[in-house]
């Protein structure tokens, strides 16, 4: 069974697909180009085809078998892991609790949220505040530092316990470490790194939305039969709402067991500053993509940097290069920011690291190619080369500012 | 020591390898290649047999032609490689296929320690290696960027986190996902391509490791895709034109009119 159909009415077979793709599960017959089974479904094709022929097509299981079929029903609210790390809370949490309680209305339901820590009676107020309606708050010192076998273990009894239906893990090392193990463990789908969530309240199903297939798309995902539905969610994305600390709620500790023999032991955890270049915090940030096309360009963006008192991010394309490091990565597979102002240098505005940039408020795009996509979503867009550009907007910046 | 390696094949052209020389793009004339993070997994696994022997097994799951980068796998320096395919594969998300992983990892049956790229480079979602360890029922650590030390019943290694690195100790078997920070791979040698020419390769089916085809392929798959579209932005956009001086001029008087409505300063 395959789930890509071509549609023969837009197909003008070009062939393109046929060459492009990786498992050779596309044929052509002379009066048709269908996919076989050999797909695996890597989705080059249809983010390659410049006809737009290829498709998803939903192919649900049309009978789910009796055994196969969960008791949704049984299932209800939405859960949310509460990182915290030293005492503080993540404040992916937040935005979580955020979003949970506007996904929460729709379904009708409540945010819970699993506290795992040791003397975590002030965060929980702050959870509160946040949008929590109830808390599981285990507080124990074997859980004061993250343990990717204790955490999970804690989490499923919670979550087999209270069954929500939508479980929700922000997208830290530390989630993504964590959500994959309690998923497994309960044999309900994930979802990664999303970046839109949405419900079909009638099905009461969480429409998960990520960037997809190495290329210029998003998918949507969603998970129909079993439960929870799971996602981690990228950091920076959602928005949390204004606090009301004045609001309290239901503090639940749940019944639960310690399993004996954790095998995993964090013997030192040293901090790094530099590990993401100060770019979370940054309220500017000047990004550089392959179109700075020479390593010394590099000096005329930390130079503009400099005089903005900006932190310098990049696109995957310049860490691949080996031009700048990791930390310095933006996007889906590096950081996610909301900077108030981002300048895009050179970038031409890949889904991918878009995904990580988005929720800037002002975005201003440099790039000699008008039909780059970074345009797109630019509020204000300068086209031309890098190499005069961003020394005239370095000049001009001095000169209004009088420096 | 005996490690198993988690390879998979993905598309080439969903990356963009650069010469680290030259700094030009390499265009791939193939089509899929080894998940690049999976050659730092095999790399890591390659220098510990060499400074304290052991052996290693490389596994896929993919299609038939996954054995010719299996092939690649056993020409860097794994011993031996098995790729499970089977139709019933197909179409799986990352826990059917940390399922069917497992399952063919319990029929090689012998491991002490399983490295897995951190992510591949085309689902990209760091999710097969921490779910295939909880399926093995083993501990995991993730981004892996230093392995300190392995004894015969505990590995010691530095995890990549958010504000610096932690450094772990962790119990075998287990599992651990690497991030490119820990090594630079190697290419196959000569040698290694004449050993790996007459390599033989196992394919193992569906019957083969005992699954059951519920948990595998797309029916073992609880996530399922139902919409693909590129996204409409909707943004109130101005882009300039003119010299580059005229376009700086207004751009930084959008600046300063921008920095104190939104509040940068
Ligand atoms: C699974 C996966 C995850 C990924 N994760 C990320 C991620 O986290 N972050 C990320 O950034 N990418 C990520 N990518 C890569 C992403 O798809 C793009 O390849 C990458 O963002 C492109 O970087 P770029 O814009 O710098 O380079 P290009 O796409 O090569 O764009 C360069 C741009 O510079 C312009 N240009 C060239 N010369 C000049 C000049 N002289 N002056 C002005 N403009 C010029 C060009 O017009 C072009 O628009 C990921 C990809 C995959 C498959």
């Amino acid at each position: 069974m395959t789930r890509l159909r071509i549609n023969l009415e837009k197909c003008v077979a070009c062939l393109e697909c046929i060459d492009l793709c990786p498992c050779n599960a596309i044929q052509y017959d002379q009066t048709a180009v269908y996919i076989d089974q050999s797909c695996t479904l890597c989705g080059l094709c249809f983010s390659k085809c410049r006809f737009d022929a290829i498709h998803y097509k939903e192919v649900l299981p049309e009978k789910p078998s009796t055994e196969n079929k969960m008791n949704t029903a049984g299932h209800k609210g939405i859960m949310i892991f509460g990182e915290q790390r030293e005492g503080q809370l993540q404040e992916v949490v937040r935005e979580l609790l955020g979003e949970g309680k506007r996904l929460a209305v729709q379904l009708d339901t409540t945010v819970s949220v699993v506290l795992l820590g040791m003397h975590t009676d002030a965060l929980a107020k702050e959870l509160f505040a946040f949008g929590a309606d109830r808390i599981f708050q285990i507080d124990h010192p074997l859980l004061d530092y993250f343990n990717d076998e204790l955490y999970a273990d804690m989490i499923v009894q919670v979550v087999r316990q209270y069954t929500p239906e939508i479980f929700l893990v922000g997208a830290t090392t530390y989630g993504k470490s964590l959500a994959p193990r309690i998923a497994s463990r309960l044999d309900t789908g994930l979802t990664a790194d999303c970046t839109r969530l949405e419900i079909d309240a009638e099905k009461r199903l969480l429409k998960q939305t990520r960037p997809a297939f190495g290329g210029n798309l998003m998918a949507t995902i969603i998970c129909p039969i079993h439960r929870p539905q799971m996602c981690t969610v990228c950091p920076k994305i959602m928005l949390p709402i204004e606090p009301d600390f004045e609001k309290t709620g239901q503090v639940i500790k749940p019944n639960i067991v310690f399993s004996k023999g954790i095998k995993t032991k964090i013997v030192e955890h040293i901090k790094l500053k530099s590990n993401h270049a100060n770019l979370s915090d940054a309220e500017i940030i000047v990004s550089a993509g392959r179109g700075i096309q020479k390593l010394q360009n590099l000096e005329l963006i930390r130079a503009l940097a400099d005089c903005l008192g900006a932190a310098v991010g990049a696109s995957r394309a310049l860490v691949d290069s080996g031009w700048i490091a990791y930390s310095h990565q933006i996007g889906q597979t590096g950081i996610s920011v909301r900077p108030k102002i981002y300048f895009a240098c050179g970038i031409s505005g890949a889904m991918q690291h878009l995904a990580g940039m988005m929720s800037a408020k002002y975005i201003i795009a440099i790039n000699k190619d008008p039909d780059a996509s970074i345009f797109k979503v630019a509020h204000l867009g300068l086209v031309g080369n890098i190499e005069q550009i961003v020394p005239a907007l370095i000049n001009e910046i001095k000169s209004h500012y009088h420096y | 020591m005996n490690i198993i390696v988690c390879v998979k094949q993905v598309p080439a052209s969903a990356t963009v390898a650069i010469n680290r020389d030259t700094h030009t793009m390499i265009r791939e004339e193939n089509n899929s290649m080894i998940n690049p993070f999976d050659l730092y997994a095999l790399e890591e696994a390659v220098r510990h047999k060499e400074t304290h022997g052991g052996k290693i097994t490389a596994i896929s799951m993919g299609i038939p032609q996954t054995e010719d980068l299996l092939r690649e796998v056993v020409a860097i320096g794994a011993d031996h490689a098995v790729l499970l395919s089977d139709i019933a594969f197909a179409g799986a998300d990352t826990l059917a296929t940390a399922y069917t992983l497992a399952s063919g990892i319990q029929k090689i049956n012998v491991y002490d320690l399983i490295i897995c790229g951190r992510q591949s480079t085309d689902g990209d979602t760091a999710q097969v290696g921490p779910s295939l360890a909880e399926k093995l029922g083993i501990s995991h650590v993730t981004c892996v960027s230093k392995i300190d030390e392995i004894s015969k019943d505990c590995i010691r290694c530095h995890r990549l986190v958010e504000d610096g690195y932690e450094v772990i100790e962790m119990r075998l078997p287990g599992l651990i996902t690497v991030v490119k920070e820990i090594n630079e791979p190697r290419l196959p040698s000569l040698f290694g391509l004449r050993r790996a020419a007459k390599a033989e390769i196992p394919v193992w089916s569906a019957a083969d490791i005992n699954i059951d085809l519920k948990l595998c392929g797309i029916s073992g798959s609880p996530t399922y895709v139902i919409d693909t579209f590129t996204p409409d932005y909707h943004v109130e956009n101005e882009i300039l034109i003119g010299s580059p001086e005229e376009q700086a001029k207004t751009a930084v008087e959008k600046l300063s009119e921008i920095l104190y409505t939104v509040g940068a300063f």
